[in-house]
């Protein structure tokens, strides 16, 4: 269900050969290390971003995109940190922006292939308003949400997607608020690809990373992250290899999927929603076009 | 020949003035008094190639335009008191990552909603101040119309050159007023370009920006695959850097100093009868215009009182008053706020003149009849014939 008036007729693709994502070959991690600018990174043994930032330079090499012409534009948060360690163009812009930044971005160079990394409470707390924009205007951009369900950088407090009745260190008691499906709220919004990976299954994420980027419109990939050190402590297990175990269990092809009450417990993935419509800076250079030849005859 | 004046509003003007500058995209939210900057350009921008966005909120308008700026496009926003205030956190990452980019803030009486149709010039010391932490910034007032435009072309060349966000501070009175004006024909003002680095991509790491050779900034999307960062970095490989105090030392103080480093380059002040004068008055922006028109009847009538118009009010044009503190024996200083600039003066006077503030907040002008009583306290000898 989308909430877009329907100005623009929305055709939405089954889910069936059509809307499957590029199958990638991974690569191997002599072929990954380049697009590293260092070997080192901040996060916390057992945490999972390192394998979604490893799944992104491989969907990019997959691909066979231009390097140079690859922007990646992150948050602020544990995700955020994505930008320092890739060897594209790169920005970490400031909590919640990401999203605004690369509009600008996109549509000052078109010619840009622009991929925003946010966390859940980047993207869906203090960026919701951007996100939201992002995905009714159907910028051509990819958002890749880190999904850990926890604001880890400032550790372990209770963000849009902790679940009700999880613990946090603002959440001690057990959160009474309603969790966000953010990839509900994205295609609701607009989105026009939304699709979600786990940290477990690795290869299904590079290929959804990879559909998300070579689709043109607003793509949306959640990644479900695995946060043994603040999440699964307080709530599930601290320990990393049991924490991605979980996820095998509660990852659901969209197809099979049906129980859409228990979303913590089983969550689709898979390509979730695809579908056509107005790419915007494609409909703002076709206008402009006009403008300028009416003006210049 | 000259061009035939037009009759144009300074709102329009800046929008005139930010084309000619070489600006091609612009995003905002509407807000009064400053939404025909907007509408203008969301009408003239697809004109020249340029590209126009209404974004959600005034911090996505000036994070687009970060954004924009980084890909390689000369860049503005424009807004008023509440869009200002919310655009403090980019500004913010505009100094810390030195984005040049404009921010047109059409002063309104405030705070909060305020006097959302009258003019103010509250946001002076949020110009200078209101993103957190150390940095410096560059802001310029305009008096009219025609400044509205020129001056737009100035703050672009200047972020261009020092790599920064330059502010414009208009306000209610000179971005609706309209004056019949004659433009600049192109090429008449200078118009800087972003160059490129003069290295190597594979040695940009390497060289670094001094205070007296800042190199531009390499457009995303291009060879030199730069990291651009709000965090703390090394200046000379852009990596970010919060553990060493010496970088980040070395990062706050060179944020501020290419900036003051360069004060005499940068700061622009109109002085009018100064030469002899006993009393100055010290005005900006919409208030010069009153002050004006009183160092006009002053001196009609024999009184020695002058003007000092700083049109750079950021960095604070010390040197002027420093330099009129020694000569006259009194500095008045109308503004339409609460002694806000007067305590720069005060601190650049430095006790060698008297100060005189003189303040309104209820959203009306500082007319010449006020000022006039003010300079006729101080020259109380003085046989005044005509009031």
């Amino acid at each position: 269900m989308s909430a877009l008036v329907d100005e623009q007729k929305l055709e939405a693709a089954p889910h069936d050969a059509e809307c499957k994502p590029p199958r990638i070959k991974p690569h191997t991690t002599s072929e990954i290390t380049p697009w590293l600018r260092t070997p080192k990174t901040i996060w916390c043994p057992g945490c999972s971003n390192g394998t979604i930032t490893r799944a992104l330079i491989d969907a990019v090499l997959g691909l066979q995109l231009d390097p140079e012409k690859v922007v990646v534009v992150a948050g602020i948060g544990c995700s955020g940190r994505i930008a320092q360690y890739l060897e594209y163009s790169t920005v970490h812009t400031a909590h919640g922006r990401a999203l605004a930044v690369a509009t600008g971005v996109k549509t000052a160079d078109p010619s840009l292939h622009v991929i925003v990394a946010m966390g859940d409470g980047d993207c869906s707390a203090i960026g919701g308003n951007h996100f939201i924009h992002a995905a009714r205007r159907n910028i051509d951009v990819t958002a890749l949400v880190f999904n850990n369900s926890i604001y880890g950088m400032t550790g372990g407090q209770m963000s849009p997607t902790t679940h009700m009745g999880d613990k946090s260190t603002t959440s001690v008691r057990g959160n009474v608020e309603a969790a966000f499906d953010l990839s509900e709220l994205a295609h609701a919004a607009g989105a026009t690809y939304v699709a979600r990976g786990t940290a477990w299954a690795y290869r299904q994420l590079v290929d959804v990373i990879a559909g998300g980027i070579s689709h043109t419109g607003f793509s949306f990939v959640e990644t479900m992250a695995v946060c043994p050190v603040y999440y699964g402590r307080f709530n599930l297990t601290s320990d990393p290899a049991e924490f991605l175990k979980s996820q095998k269990e509660h990852a659901v092809p969209v197809g099979k999927f049906e129980d859409e009450s228990r979303l913590r417990e089983r969550y689709p993935v898979g390509v979730l929603h695809h579908s056509e419509r107005a790419e915007f800076v494609a409909s703002l250079q076709a206008m402009g076009d006009k403008a300028l030849e009416a003006a210049h005859g | 020949m000259t061009a035939a004046p037009v009759l144009l509003q300074g709102n329009e003007a800046v929008a005139e003035g930010a084309i000619a500058a070489g600006a091609r995209f612009f995003a905002g939210y509407p807000i009064t008094p400053s939404t025909e900057i907007a509408e203008t350009l969301a009408r003239r921008l697809p004109e020249v190639g340029g590209k126009f966005i209404q974004m959600e909120d005034e911090i996505a308008s000036i994070a687009a335009v970060c954004g924009a700026s980084l890909a390689g496009t000369k860049s503005l926003t424009a807004t008023s008191g509440p869009g200002f205030s919310l655009m403090q956190e980019m500004i913010g990452f505009a100094s810390m990552a030195q984005i040049p980019c404009v921010i047109v803030d059409v002063m309104r009486g405030g705070p909060s909603t305020g006097l959302p149709t009258e003019p103010s010039q509250g946001d002076v010391m949020q110009a200078r101040w209101g993103t957190h932490g150390e940095h410096s910034v560059i802001a310029l007032v305009p008096s009219s119309v025609l400044e509205c435009y020129t001056l737009t072309i100035e703050a672009f060349n200047l972020s261009e050159q020092y790599r920064t966000p330059v502010i414009i501070l208009s306000d209610a009175l000179v971005g609706h007023m309209r004056e019949a004006v004659v433009l600049p024909e192109p090429g008449e003002l200078r118009v800087a370009e972003r160059g490129t680095p003069d290295c190597e991509p594979e040695d940009y790491d390497t060289v670094m920006s001094d205070l007296d050779n800042i190199l531009p900034r390499p457009p995303l999307g291009s060879p030199f695959r730069v990291h651009v960062t709000g965090l703390v970095y090394n200046r000379r490989s852009g990596a970010p850097d919060t553990e060493a105090p010496e970088i980040a030392s070395d990062l706050g103080r060179y944020l501020r100093e290419k900036i003051y480093h360069h004060r005499d380059a940068i700061v622009r002040v109109e002085e009018m009868e100064m030469a002899d004068a006993e009393v100055a008055i010290f005005a900006y922006g919409s208030v010069a215009r009153s002050a004006r028109a009183v160092v006009k009847w002053a001196r009609a009538q024999g009184a020695k009182v002058g003007l000092v118009r700083p049109i750079t009010l950021w960095p604070f044009p010390t040197a002027a008053v420093e330099h009129m503190a020694a000569q006259v024996h009194t500095v008045i200083v109308p503004e339409m706020n609460i002694k806000q600039m007067s305590w720069e003066v005060q601190a650049a006077v430095g006790g060698r003149a008297k100060v005189v503030d003189y303040g309104r907040v209820d959203g009306k002008l500082i007319t010449p009849a006020e000022i006039k009583e003010l300079v006729k306290r101080e020259f109380y000898y003085h046989d005044w014939r005509d009031s």
